[in-house]
């Protein structure tokens, strides 16, 4: 029996929350295929926790990868260990989270095993006719989205976007295995190293997990009116971000770049000022409850995404937005 | 010794064609070229160009330029030369056009191969029209590199490279031995516009023309490794609730008024 097998990343000796989501789509297709879902996890310590977290939110098996070599963060080792462990497990799929780490780590999994991979994917299901897995993800930056189902080689190596799949509610009562695999790395696996990691983290609340943000594009036309967007934000406790054009501007640092190439998302208000609704803007906040549009350009595309919509120049629109917004947050 | 740096590049459809442009034929599962727009290298790849540039800048390089693929628009092509690269080589041939990511690889791996000797290797983070970010880590996977994504800064030492890689909320650093790739993401800066000397130079460049066979290139290899069962794009159905006032101001109220109607705020 062929087994559906998530990679298990973990940091500070926690599993990182994407790992719930592969989870839970590897259950959603093991419900037609019938397999096992399992998780390969390199392990650099808390190993006890973090499996019985993994059992919790899905697996049926768990695979410690041990190394010393784990035991310092290295993209390096951790592709080798996972590779190490997809030969021996022989999976029929393998499951990666669309994380700084994940993006690189499927492709060269992938180049190591000879298999195809699917980047970016926001679906994942079983194909009814050729019985292999079809991965849906977009592509042009957002304005197309393909369907692709992977050829005969296994595995079937599925990077997945993150916040997609909802985690399953966690059950402490689920059984499952655990087993150790040593990978006996050879030193020379690990070709680069980290030197220093430097954080930029931006003060109050997160971007990522804010209940409401406010974007603001090449439209305000400088840095100054941000502090517009900073003072709303404060007011409705959000967080303040950006198109790519007002980052590479240099107005606001690429930290708050919202898009394909930039942060994902989810709030349940997302407020636009100025920002046209390029796809690939779209692709970041595509999962916003509500999106609303302040935009001089009545065809501007984020209109089609909005629920509600001003046209008009933000100089006269915004000031009293936020006058009534602090009336009505006092009351 | 001049540092050999290899510039990897795509010509990729304009992603800022406007979204009313952009269509599809589905029956051929292919983006339809809009009318008027003419392809451009994709952004990022010329990010990797202007890193090559400043290293160069900074000491004595030799900068080459590889693409693979079959419909060149030549103007657009030579912009890495009138930028300053030295030398391009253009893998032309039926049978590297429109290559997935796995065969790309592959082609450019092998036309590396070709080149012969290299220091460093770099590529756009992603190409904007698949976004894979595939190619760069097949490159070094292939050719057994070490391999560094999403620069904002490079820097060469002896015998090694220092890379800034920018991250969601700051960035690492991380180092390795030459040779390399080292992808480069667009916080490295605006790449430069090229000058009317640099496009004369470049106007007397003639790419090095390679075919699939000049690489030796095994044909089962350039298959796809996937099967594109569809290609469409999305439709929304969302429908814009258009707020209106007396004026902008007043709008700007009654805005605020409907969004608390809602309970969104
Ligand atoms: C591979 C790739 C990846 C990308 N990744 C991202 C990404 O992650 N995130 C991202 O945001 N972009 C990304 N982009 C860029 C994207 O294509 C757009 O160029 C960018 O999003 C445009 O930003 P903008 O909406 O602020 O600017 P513009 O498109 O210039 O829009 C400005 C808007 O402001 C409006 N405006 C102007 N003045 C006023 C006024 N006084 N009052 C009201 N409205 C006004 C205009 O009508 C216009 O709609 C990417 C592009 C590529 C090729």
């Amino acid at each position: 029996m062929t087994e559906i097998l998530v990679v298990g990343e973990a940091a500070n000796e926690k599993l990182q929350p994407v790992v719930g989501e592969l989870l839970a789509a590897a259950r959603s297709l093991s419900a037609s295929t019938g397999e096992e879902v399992s998780v390969a996890i390199p392990s650099a310590g808390g190993d006890e926790e973090i499996s019985s977290e993994a059992i919790a939110l899905g697996a049926d098996r768990v695979y410690m990868i041990r190394d010393p070599l784990l035991a310092e963060p290295s993209l390096d080792a951790q592709v080798a260990a996972i590779e190490t462990a997809c030969r021996q497990i022989e999976p029929s799929t393998v499951l990666v989270g669309r994380t700084p780490a994940g993006r690189d780590l499927g492709p060269r999994l992938a180049f190591r095993l000879g298999v195809g991979m699917a980047q970016d994917c926001v679906q994942i299901e079983l194909d009814d006719a050729t019985q292999r897995v079809a991965a849906t993800r977009p592509v042009y930056g957002g304005n197309a989205v393909a369907r692709m189902i992977f050829k005969d080689a296994n595995p079937q190596i599925v990077v997945l976007r993150a916040k997609v799949y909802e985690p399953l509610e966690p059950d402490s009562s689920r059984k499952g295995d655990v087993v150790a695999i040593q990978a006996n790395l050879d030193a020379s696996v690990i070709q680069t190293r980290l030197v220093e990691t430097v954080n930029r983290e931006a003060e109050g609340v997160r971007m990522e997990d804010a209940p409401i943000v406010i974007g603001g594009g090449r439209g305000l036309g400088g840095p100054e009116p941000f502090e517009m967007l900073e003072d709303l934000a404060k007011l409705l406790g959000g967080a303040v971000g950006a198109s790519r054009a007002v980052c590479d501007a240099g107005w606001l640092d690429h930290s708050y770049q919202i898009g394909l190439t930039g942060k994902t998302i989810t709030p349940g208000l997302y407020i636009t000022v100025g920002i046209s609704g390029a796809s690939q803007h779209m692709a970041g906040c595509s999962g916003a409850k509500s999106l609303v549009a302040i935009n001089r350009d009545s065809d501007a595309n984020i209109f089609k995404e909005a629920a509600f919509g001003v046209v008009g120049d933000w100089k006269n629109v915004l000031p009293s937005f936020i006058e009534t917004v602090r009336e009505l947050v006092k009351s | 010794m001049p540092l050999k740096i290899v510039v990897c590049v795509k010509q990729v459809m304009d992603p800022e064609t406007p979204v009313s442009a952009f269509k599809i034929d589905r029956d051929a599962k292919r983006v339809i070229p809009a009318p008027g727009i003419p392809p451009v290298v994709n952004g990022f790849d010329e990010n990797a160009v202007e890193a090559a540039l400043r290293l160069k800048d900074g000491g004595d390089a030799e900068i080459t330029v590889v693409s693979a693929g079959d419909n060149f628009v030549m103007d657009v092509m030579k912009k890495p030369l009138s930028m300053g690269a030295d030398r391009m080589v253009l893998v032309q041939d039926e049978a590297v056009e429109d290559l997935d990511g796995f065969a790309t690889a592959y082609t450019l791996a092998e036309a590396i191969k070709k080149l012969g000797e290299y220091d460093l290797i770099l590529c756009g983070r992603q190409a904007s029209d698949w976004d894979n970010a595939l190619v760069p880590l097949g490159i070094a996977e292939m050719l057994g590199l070490p391999c560094i994504t999403m620069a904002q800064k490079i820097e060469v030492t002896d015998g090694g490279v220092i890379v800034e890689r920018a991250m969601s909320d700051g960035y690492e650093v991380v180092e390795a031995s030459l040779p390399a790739l080292v992808t480069v993401s667009n916080e490295l800066g605006e790449p430069r516009y090229p000058t009317l000397r640099g496009i004369m130079t470049a106007s007397r460049k003639t790419p090095d023309i390679w075919s699939a066979s000049d690489l030796g290139l095994d044909r089962a290899r350039l298959a796809p490794s996937l099967e594109l069962a569809d290609l469409f794009v999305p439709v929304s159905d969302r429908q814009c609730e258009f707020i209106e006032g007396e004026d902008e101001a007043d709008a700007g109220r009654q805005l605020a008024l409907r969004l608390r109607e809602e309970k969104l705020i």
